[in-house]
């Protein structure tokens, strides 16, 4: 029986998804708000020539960009990998690089600790490098890219997955091997979903917060990043990290609208698994 | 000259098959889907690998399972016709024909595309998407991309299943004007054996993975070698020349002699089909019946039982076959060997342009 054979009910369903939209709205952009209202221009502006927030905020974008590159980098060529072939083990390899997705950023801190920190099973390795991890700039790129990467490389892995097969091997029997076809063919494809992802890890990268605490520390101008910056605040001074998070809240909404301004307007709009 | 030889076991399907196909012949495999049809295409192209297996291609060997020969597809020179079609979506049809150019200098790939999209009369939409192309067109296009290398195979997956039933008729004599161009072995594949009989200078019938019977179309509707074949072919098909007779009436020339008349109005060479089951047989040859009722001389040259009906495959100046009641071959004391009128009337002869 379909709920359109009941005009009544029809009405009910309808306004019952409006209020359940209303709520989410207002739930959601409320605290987004506040930042706002409590903020004037005047703080915003004064927060910025300030040079700590304008350290925090350089040190924010130069690490999440590098961090977002390497996770492009290793990222896309990896999903194509889980993807596209079939190997014993490849369930667990999924789950695997999904793993930091739920794990709480504490415990992700401590991981990398345990796993790359001064003590940690492969800290004689990193530092017979020559690399310095902990308590570095270096160690908040690690942090983000260890946090932010299983966003983008999930959705990279469901956008190749989703290229219609037939177009690859189109692709094949036309002369191209399979680098040009990925180079050609699934990018181009799979872009828009590509570029979803790059938001969702971008955004995490941005927002990384426990992690970056817990394994680079917090300190201005090398490791102490916007949200650190702001938890520094919060405890003296709230005005300020009010105006911080402004910041923070106006350069992320930035990159999301220049992303979706660059690739069409439906990408980030929720159509990016078509 | 393509060879292929090969076997694969695909799931529930033991693939075994072997078919030759020399210069400028098409070759149509028809089958019920999941016979393996698509595979034999995909092994011939090394998007599937045999456990077994050769696939030569004129003096190239382009796999060969005991010498360790396996070339990856794009070594392998196949224009192949997907069945969608699979045209690149973010590329425009132009850049989907110049993409398999890639030896060419920029310049010359354009023109090239562009010649050979005008060959297939839509150059007027090189700068089309895909998206935005009929069903016809898309085929158009494909076929434009698939043979832009100057393949020394061609192979077609289903090549008219993709579009509507008006689009059909013409892009299948459209198809079969440029098979009878290229000058190298073509394989179809097809589940329709009319598409078969009209696309392919020789008809492949596989089943679960094996080649059942392989001929003309006609030689398959006449002299099936099993039941399955027999049902399989449906429509007995003939060909010949047909010109504008008397009373709105198609007279049909057969090839090798003799004439029979059709309903359809359509002139030139023409595929004379009929169903078996249409066609009447009587032992003494009696001229009654009228001018509208097609009557041929034949013998009968094989008795194959199906169930309740019998098939008899029926030599005259070309082969036939007519399928009748168990009960009236026994009546009329048919074996191999004798001669009897076949009749059917003009209204169930259907003709297509060839």
């Amino acid at each position: 029986m379909s709920i359109a054979a009941h005009p009544g009910l029809q009405i009910w369903f309808k306004i019952a998804l409006g209020v359940a939209l209303a709520v989410a709205l207002t739930f959601l952009t409320l605290p987004v708000a506040a930042i706002f209202v409590n903020s004037s221009p005047r703080e915003l502006a004064s927060s910025l020539g300030d040079p700590v927030a304008r350290d925090a905020l350089w040190l924010s974008l130069k690490t999440t960009a590098i961090s977002l590159a390497l996770i492009v980098a290793i990222g896309t060529p990896a999903a194509y990998f889980l993807a596209t072939r079939r190997f014993p083990g490849r369930a667990v390899a999924i789950t695997l690089v999904e793993l930091p997705l739920v794990l709480p950023p504490a415990v992700a801190g401590i991981a990398l600790l345990a796993a790359v920190g001064p003590s940690g099973i492969l800290g004689g390795v990193v530092s017979a490098t020559g690399i310095e991890l902990v308590l570095q700039t270096a160690g908040v790129v690690v942090a983000l890219t260890f946090v932010a990467s299983p966003f983008y490389v999930r959705q990279a892995h469901a956008a190749f997955g989703s290229v219609e097969h037939t177009l690859i091997e189109a692709s094949r029997t036309l002369g191209a091997s399979e680098a040009r076809t990925f180079a050609r063919i699934v990018i181009p494809a799979a872009a828009p979903s590509l570029v979803a992802g790059m938001g969702l890890a971008l955004g995490r990268a941005l927002g990384e917060f426990g992690a970056t605490l817990m394994f680079a520390g917090s300190f201005r101008g090398v490791t102490q990043t916007v949200p650190l910056a702001i938890y520094d605040r919060f405890a003296t001074d709230f005005p300020a990290a009010l105006a911080l998070s402004a910041v923070l809240v106006a350069v992320s909404a930035a990159i999301l609208l220049s992303i979706k301004f660059v690739v069409g307007s439906e990408i980030l709009g929720g159509s990016a698994s078509r | 000259m393509l060879h292929v030889d090969a076997s694969a076991r695909l799931g529930v399907l033991d693939l075994a098959i072997e078919v030759s196909i020399g210069p400028g012949e098409c070759l149509a495999l028809a089958g019920p889907s999941g016979a393996g049809k698509t595979s034999v295409l995909r092994i011939t192209a090394g998007l599937l690998r045999p456990e077994a297996g050769r696939v030569v291609a004129g003096e190239d060997v382009w796999l060969d399972t005991v010498r360790g020969v396996d070339l990856p597809p794009e070594r392998r020179s196949c224009g192949y016709l997907f069945q969608e079609y699979a045209l690149f979506p973010n590329l425009s049809a132009l850049e989907n024909v110049a993409f398999p150019l890639r030896s060419l200098p920029r310049a010359e790939r354009r023109i090239h595309a562009l010649e050979l999209l005008d060959r297939f009369g839509v150059g007027a939409l090189a700068d089309a998407h895909p998206k935005t192309l009929s069903g016809g067109e898309r085929q158009r296009v494909a076929l434009a991309r698939a043979l832009a290398r100057s393949p020394a195979v061609l192979l077609l997956d289903e090549p008219l299943s993709a579009l509507d039933a008006r689009t059909r008729a013409s892009a299948a004599r459209e198809l079969a004007d440029v098979l009878r161009r290229v000058s190298v072995p073509a394989l179809l594949v097809t589940h329709d054996f009319a598409e078969a009989a009209q696309l392919g200078d020789r008809v492949g019938v596989i089943d679960q993975g094996r080649m059942i019977q392989e001929g003309t179309a006609t030689e398959l509707a006449a002299r099936p070698s099993s039941a399955f074949v027999a049902d399989f072919t449906g429509a007995v098909v003939l060909t010949g020349s047909a010109t504008p007779g008397e009373r709105g009436l198609t007279v049909i020339e057969l090839d090798g002699g003799g004439m029979v008349v059709s309903t359809d109005g359509v002139s030139g060479r023409v595929a004379v089909s009929v169903y078996p089951w249409e066609i009447e047989i009587e032992r003494n040859s009696s001229e009654h019946g009228g001018s509208a009722r097609n009557r041929l001389r034949a013998e009968v040259i094989s008795v194959t039982t199906i169930g309740n009906r019998v098939r008899l495959g029926l030599s005259a100046s070309q082969q036939l076959a007519a399928e009748i009641t168990r009960a009236s071959a026994e009546r009329l004391d048919i074996r191999a060997g004798v001669h009897v009128t076949a009749s059917w009337k003009a209204a169930a002869t259907r003709l297509m342009h060839l």
